[in-house]
């Protein structure tokens, strides 16, 4: 009968029985010079994000999170006073939903596979995931880089958005599942479409729907009635080989592949046709 | 001047959290039986999905000295020992109660206002105008006459070796009142940790909801509720649980048992196609699928939803077709799991040797002495 509200049963599901830093850092922390390692076993998601804070402004700037199996939110809330440095956090193995959530500039290395929600709202910094992704990875996403290696879910890049020199990018080795870039103002999705035999046409449809902003490119095949209707294909020109190129790369060099070989592979580009696809419809 | 009071809308109470609900279900293809750790763990580790405001479990091959029988689970709410009488004389009119007992619960575990739960072993005492009824129409006309006639009494589990726990509070201390871990074996388990969306928390309004041996838990909301409930009704389905998913357990006892649909079949009734994608489809399956659309517009489940429906041999892990709720299925040897969140299987098997999520409205069905669970896993990522 923990925590009762005048509303009988709301109760403080998982804020409860936060146990003090110190006592965390005590237990479950092995801090040496600039690298850590934090034992997530039995943590809650605020207690990981807590050592995670306390154990960055002790010091230090690499650091590896063991027995992750479900926290939440790892990296919001990674807010460091000024002049300090980003981190990198290398994750074991398995980090729940809203991983780097309104992550501010740091790098996070995931050793499996992540779940719903990626990079949320993320502000900028680099998430990697050496493994697949669930649904809506990086949704709201302003600025900074995802990559992941295999394939993601549902509704990918959901409402992403670009703004000045804001420019986030969400790179996928394999392919997605329906409602890619849905919504999307802005940024860069590419789709390599890795693990797709020759000629096997993407998993997602309705690619695009309500888009109205940045652009997605895509390698291998996809059918016109995979798209959205507010998306238009384009060839790529010089300016956009150069942008593909620079991140199939950075692909390869985290991941290993031939970038010469997959940019052998025919790409086409997706635009919104319309900066304002319902204008019509709730304008008046 | 008369100054608009400012009123605190119920929406902002501080502790109020909009979490989903977590699922479960863990199921051994061999029919081997195991104990309740990994379902209690796994929702465990879920536990920021469950609000504290229902749990609830559903154990297949419960009752093995009792498996010709149907175990019916009733609540009495309120400690209304009259509804105990009622039903007891109603039951001792319609059935054979072979045995029955208080289901025993751990003293040292403090839930919300527990009702008494009792359960009875029963067979169908037929009169001689009820002869030609099978036995199941029987019970299902049984328990929603007591469902719908007999206030604070409520038949939550009438299936054969198969046991439905449920209560308001967090699955696990649902469990531990229970003693689930202590007491019971089973070859399927299905948990759910609930949110309730739009409907009171109280113990009959927990999942699994049941009806004979189906079980459903379900995350979402029903927002066809109202047309799938009229039409149930019409089948002589009585929704009493106050909450959506009702409708779900019904329909699939409808399809399912009833009309013996397959439950690939069922899965395109409740998240059928979309139109456009019809129409792409060869002459056959356009027919077939502009049919099953036609006939059974009205079981249609719109809006978000999970569920995972089990019955004896089966284990069904269903989206909506536009996947607005999570699902991940995994399999390690013999064991087939399906849950919310790919973390809290992994948490319960290290070891797991495949993970993967279907696309929306595509069933992944775990069933005995098979792979077919291993069909879904082609258009899965």
């Amino acid at each position: 009968m923990n925590g009762m509200n005048v509303k009988f049963g709301y109760r403080d599901n998982f804020l409860g029985d936060i146990r003090p830093v110190d006592e965390l850092i005590a237990q479950n922390t092995v801090i040496d010079g600039s690298k850590a390692v934090i034992n997530a076993n039995t943590l809650k998601h605020k207690e990981v994000n807590d050592v995670l804070r306390e154990v960055v402004l002790r010091g230090a700037s690499e650091i590896t999170l063991n027995n992750v199996y479900g926290q939440r939110y790892i990296g919001t809330r990674l807010v460091l006073p000024r002049g300090h440095k980003p981190v990198k956090i290398t994750i074991n193995k398995f980090p729940g939903n809203d991983l780097g959530m309104f992550l501010k500039g740091h790098q996070i290395i995931v050793n499996g596979n992540a779940q719903d929600g990626v990079g949320n709202t993320m502000d900028d910094g680099e998430i990697i995931v050496y493994g697949r992704a669930g649904d809506v990875v990086a949704m709201s996403m302003r600025d900074g880089k995802v990559f992941v290696r295999d394939n993601v879910g549902y509704r990918a890049a959901i409402h992403m958005k670009q703004y000045k020199n804001k420019l986030p990018v969400l790179v996928v080795g394999g392919t997605a599942q329906d409602f890619l870039g849905e919504y999307m103002a802005g940024g860069i999705v590419m789709l390599l479409g890795l693990n797709l035999k020759a000629g096997e046409p993407h998993r997602a449809n309705y690619i695009g729907t309500g888009m109205h902003g940045g652009v997605i490119y895509l390698r291998g095949t996809v059918e016109q009635h995979q798209l959205g209707k507010e998306v238009g294909v384009r060839e790529l020109d010089d300016a956009d080989r150069k942008i593909v190129s620079t991140y199939v790369k950075q692909y390869c060099e985290y991941f290993g592949g031939n970038a010469e070989e997959i940019l052998k592979g025919s790409f086409i580009k997706l635009l919104p046709v319309s900066l304002r696809p319902y204008g019509k419809i709730y304008a008046y | 001047m008369l100054v608009q009071k400012h009123f605190e809308s119920d929406r902002f109470i501080p502790d109020k959290k909009h979490d989903a609900c977590g699922l479960f279900g863990v199921m051994n293809t061999k029919g081997e039986k195991f104990g309740g750790s990994m379902a209690i763990n796994a929702i465990k580790n879920m536990k920021v999905r469950g609000s504290g405001l229902g749990g609830g479990f559903a154990i297949y091959g419960l009752y093995p000295e009792y498996k010709e029988y149907y175990a019916l689970h009733i609540m009495y709410q309120n400690k209304n020992l009259d509804a105990k009488r009622r039903v007891e004389a109603f039951l001792k009119e319609h059935f054979y109660v072979v045995y029955d007992e208080e289901i025993p619960t751990n003293p040292d575990v403090a839930l919300f206002f527990p009702p008494i739960v009792w359960r009875y072993y029963v067979a169908p005492q037929k009169k001689s105008e009820d002869q030609a009824i099978p036995d199941d129409e029987y019970v299902v006309t049984r328990v929603m006459y007591l469902n719908t006639n007999v206030d604070d009494a409520y038949v939550f589990s009438s299936g054969k070796d198969v046991g439905v726990f449920k209560g308001v509070g967090f699955p696990e201390e649902i469990a531990d009142y229970f003693m689930l871990d202590k007491l019971y074996q089973g070859h399927i388990w299905t948990v759910h940790s609930r949110f309730p969306t739009n409907t009171p928390g109280w113990w009959g309004g927990a999942h699994p909801f049941n009806i004979l041996d189906w079980t459903v838990v379900h995350n979402g909301e029903i927002s066809s509720y109202g047309t799938n409930r009229r039409y149930l009704e019409m089948h002589n389905y009585y929704c009493t649980l106050h909450t959506d998913t009702e409708v779900l357990a019904y329909a699939v006892d409808l399809l399912m048992r009833r009309q013996s649909l397959p439950i690939e079949i069922v899965s395109k009734i409740f998240a059928p196609p979309m139109w456009d994608v019809i129409e792409k489809m060869n002459e056959n399956d356009k027919e077939l699928f502009t049919a099953l659309r036609m006939t059974y517009a009205p079981l249609l489940m719109n809006g978000p939803f999970t569920v995972i429906i089990a019955h004896h041999n089966e284990m069904i892990g269903l989206t909506d077709r536009i996947r607005l709720r999570p699902i991940t299925a995994g399999a390690k040897g013999d064991f087939v799991f399906l849950s919310s969140e790919e973390a809290s299987i992994r948490a319960v098997c290290p070891d797991l040797e495949m993970a993967w999520t279907p696309p929306g409205g595509e069933p992944v069905v775990v069933r005995m002495n098979s792979q077919d669970h291993l069909l879904s896993v082609k258009n899965s990522i």
